[in-house]
């Protein structure tokens, strides 16, 4: 597969990093090209943050050897890591807010004259390292922490290029961008292959992943698992790999038999947002709304939740009309909602994982306001085993459980409460691609139960992930809902054309 | 200097323009040069202290032990001058002396991963302890026959300790902003985490930090014994609070990486201005005490404000 003439620049052999009781790197190998964009997947814990810290020199290996461009390379500090030429992109970015663009740049190498700043060469250190990127809010002599955050990124990249990188390792760098900056992050990985630098490109998702990457290794419980060609690789066998079981299709899709409306909204509006939003919802289905951020999608379901003021409009259950409401009326009638800012406002996450799923519930597990605990603790175990949870038990903290078994906990609290309508606000937003697969596993189950089939409505910035779950997919833009289409009868491209008002919503 | 440090030194300046017009036209003999010059020497001891605890808490850190650094080494400055030493040793020995609580101070909240808050409680606790042990709680007066201290706060003319803090001040000023160990104090405070990253020596340059505000501690030890003429145990009691007061009106933020050196001495002349103005108007202290507090407040809000918008 190789031509055994070619020096990788990095070659990682055997690596090896024990904690304690813990192996979280086995016997790592990984070679990345000069000039190749490599991706590492894996589910969260399978070693991919390690294996980093490893290159970057924040973790020294237990065992093994590491090769930059064919010389023997161990770094000890992240520093000389990147003295070296490997770059590290953090996903949480690091940048100093009080300092200006070029100082930041050069920050741990400043030019100096004796003890002072050469300003002049810092100038052109960082706008050499600056010329890579075609962005315009980035001028060298703004404060750092005033600027987006995509350029704020730039900064980190450019701190890498500025010391002369060779490698650079990009830690789901997406994951806090804007679409239009996401383009403008990928033209630059193209641009920085060209030139010969190596990267090595974590992400969850495998269309980034097929945009950018020619090879991707995949890690699991600390193994580099296999390495492909990311052209001749199906995205169903990344994922089973990955998962390490047979994931047949990552959106399952049972029959779905549609039952009686459940649901209807007509023409509700909020204060501001939504403006007009009507919709049909019938047992046995998963609705989808699309739509941009800030187009008005989490305000619809907040204010159909009574989380804000309606304005306007009617909103009937099972035929019952019911407008004006709060939460806790919504709970008693069976509709439940997860929000989009699960850390913030979807869990207590000081408390154990039992606390949060029976949260809204407890009233059903004693009597006169006692609660039994050992029943609490059995209702979270039987979640946490049918969700599959990747917990020690039900008393851990929520707090210390990855981003994808947060949500599968909270998505047990609503199935937990026996929810009829289930209104989910960016589910998969932030977890991996198994838990992803389990939580589109739970919805499936949720919308086709034999006995009681219940009802889905779906936000989400993904529309791969709404045209593989929704049954109907309606678009929200500028506060306007446009009708439920089935997924059968229009595109991703009709989707995106209405979003971004290319089309009135009148005419979807 | 940007449009924004410019912006937020102009404010305390303003106050103390404003302050000071108040007072003259209220009573015209407050323009006068006696008392223009009273009120810079009288900053002197704050402001040269303040000057350290600028850099500290543009590192993200807190000295609370000023006061009782400023009492410790001012009792072993008295001493050495009554024991006939030579001035420029007592000078230069103060000065360590300072540095060398400073760093006990930068050393142990770096070395044991301590708050600065927690351990400079503790040593202000500690320093103001061993200042009263060593002299058993009273007074080193310096000799009567000694006149070498006076020039420096008293007398005719600008007093010596007036020029130093003054060059201190331009020079600090011109560190923090052109050395890269000044841009590193900013980077430590701004954003501790990506200095560590950035391969900065975080631990070495915050001790640094502490050894230099102890340093200035020392200097304002002199300072007060030049014009107190004696080395008291129980001097300057409360002084880290006008210290950290005066950095605070001078535009530093206390979550760090924000705050200028002439800012703090802007807030420490604030501070004297309002005292000498309502001494001279014999408004009572009581008063002068909810003023100053007042203007603390209101200088912590202005912080809060525009954090938000940062």
């Amino acid at each position: 597969m190789l031509s055994p003439n070619i020096i990788p620049r990095l070659r990682m052999q055997g690596i090896r990093k024990v904690f304690g009781p813990t192996i979280a790197l086995g016997k790592v190998d990984l070679e990345v090209l000069p000039g190749e964009v490599h991706a590492l997947v894996g589910e969260n814990g399978a070693g991919k943050s390690t294996l980093m810290k490893v290159l970057s020199g924040a973790h020294a290996p237990d065992a093994g050897e590491m090769f930059l461009d064919g010389q023997t390379y161990l770094p000890k500090t992240p520093l000389e890591a990147r003295r070296l030429g490997v770059g590290m992109i953090y996903q949480e970015l690091s940048i100093v807010p009080h300092l200006t663009v070029e100082e930041n740049i050069v920050l741990g190498m400043e030019p100096t004259h004796g003890p002072l700043i050469d300003r002049k060469t810092m100038r052109s250190r960082a706008e050499e390292a600056l010329s890579h990127f075609q962005h315009v809010d980035l001028h060298p002599q703004a404060l750092a922490g005033g600027l987006s955050v995509s350029a704020q990124q730039l900064i980190e990249i450019g701190r890498s290029l500025a010391m002369g990188c060779r490698l650079l390792v990009f830690d789901e760098p997406t994951s806090s961008l804007a679409q239009k900056d996401i383009e403008q992050l990928f033209a630059l990985i193209d641009r920085l292959r060209d030139r010969g630098i190596s990267i090595i490109y974590i992400s969850h998702f495998l269309e980034e992943i097929k945009r950018l990457a020619s090879r991707l290794t995949i890690l699991r419980d600390g193994s580099a698992i296999a390495t492909r060609d990311v052209a001749t690789t199906e995205a169903n066998e990344i994922v089973s790999l990955m998962v390490g079981r047979d994931v047949e299709d990552l959106y399952p899709r049972s029959p779905r038999r549609v039952g009686d409306t459940i649901l209807s909204i007509s023409h509700l509006a909020g204060k501001v947002k939504p403006q007009d939003a009507s919709l049909e919802v019938r047992r046995g289905e998963v609705i989808g709304i699309a739509g941009l951020v800030g187009s008005g999608r989490s305000e619809f379901l907040r204010t159909l939740f009574g989380l804000d003021p309606v304005q306007s409009g009617e909103v009937k259950i099972q035929q019952q009309s019911s407008t004006l409401t709060t939460p806790s009326t919504r709970w008693q009638q069976g509709m439940g909602m997860l929000s989009e800012n699960r850390k913030e406002e979807g869990l207590a996450l000081n408390l154990s994982i039992a606390d949060n799923i029976t949260l809204s519930s407890l009233h059903r597990l004693g009597r006169a306001g006692v609660v039994s605990l050992r029943r609490m603790n059995e209702h979270a175990q039987h979640w946490i085993e049918k969700l599959g949870i990747k917990c020690q038990g039900p008393t851990q903290a929520i707090g210390a459980l990855s981003g994808g078994n947060q949500q599968k906990a909270a998505l047990a609290r609503l199935l937990e409460h026996d929810v009829e309508i289930l209104l989910l606000d960016e589910p998969t937003r932030g977890i991996d691609i198994a838990a992803k697969a389990r939580l589109y596993e739970a919805i499936d189950e949720i919308v086709t139960h034999a006995e009681n089939p219940r009802a889905v409505i779906v936000i989400s910035s993904y529309l791969p992930e709404l045209f593989g779950i929704c049954d109907r997919i309606a678009v929200m833009s500028r506060g306007v809902l446009t009708k439920a289409k089935p997924i059968t009868e229009i595109t991703p491209e009709d989707v995106m054309r209405v979003a971004t008002g290319k089309i009135e919503p009148a005419d979807f | 200097m940007n449009l924004r440090s410019l912006l937020s030194l102009l404010g305390p300046f303003l106050a103390l323009l404003v302050v000071y017009a108040i007072f003259g036209a209220l009573d015209a003999r407050f323009f006068s040069p006696v008392v223009t010059m009273n009120i810079l020497t009288q900053t002197v001891i704050v402001g040269t202290a303040a000057i350290g605890m600028t850099l500290i808490i543009i590192s993200g850190g807190i000295d609370l032990s000023v006061g009782s650094i400023v009492a410790l080494t001012g009792v072993l400055c008295a001493w050495m001058v009554a024991q006939g030493m030579d001035p420029t040793v007592i000078f230069l020995m103060t000065i360590a002396f300072g540095a060398f609580c400073g760093a006990c101070n930068g050393g142990l909240s770096v070395g044991l991963k301590l708050l600065p808050f927690i351990v400079t409680l503790g040593t202000m606790q500690v320093f103001r302890g061993l200042a009263k042990v060593t002299t058993n709680g009273t007074p080193i007066n310096l000799p009567t026959n000694v006149t070498a201290w006076k020039p420096w706060m008293q007398g005719a003319g600008v007093p010596y300790g007036v020029w130093l803090m003054l060059g201190l001040v331009i020079f600090f000023s011109w560190m923090l902003r052109s050395t890269r160990f000044g841009r590193h104090i900013y980077a430590v405070g701004s954003n501790e985490q990506t200095a560590v990253l950035c391969g900065l020596a975080v631990p070495r340059i915050k001790i640094l930090v502490y050894t230099i505000s102890g340093a200035m501690a020392g200097l304002a030890a002199i300072m007060n014994m030049a014009k107190s003429s004696q080395g008291d145990p129980t001097t300057a009691m409360g002084m880290e609070l006008d210290v950290i007061a005066a950095v605070v009106i001078g535009g530093a933020s206390l979550s760090g990486g924000v705050g200028s050196v002439l800012g703090a001495l802007v807030g420490a002349l604030l501070m004297t201005t309002i005292r000498s103005g309502c001494s001279m108007m014999q408004i009572p202290s009581a008063w002068t005490e909810v003023i100053t507090g007042a203007i603390i407040v209101v200088a912590v809000i202005i912080d809060r404000i525009r954090h938000r918008k940062g």
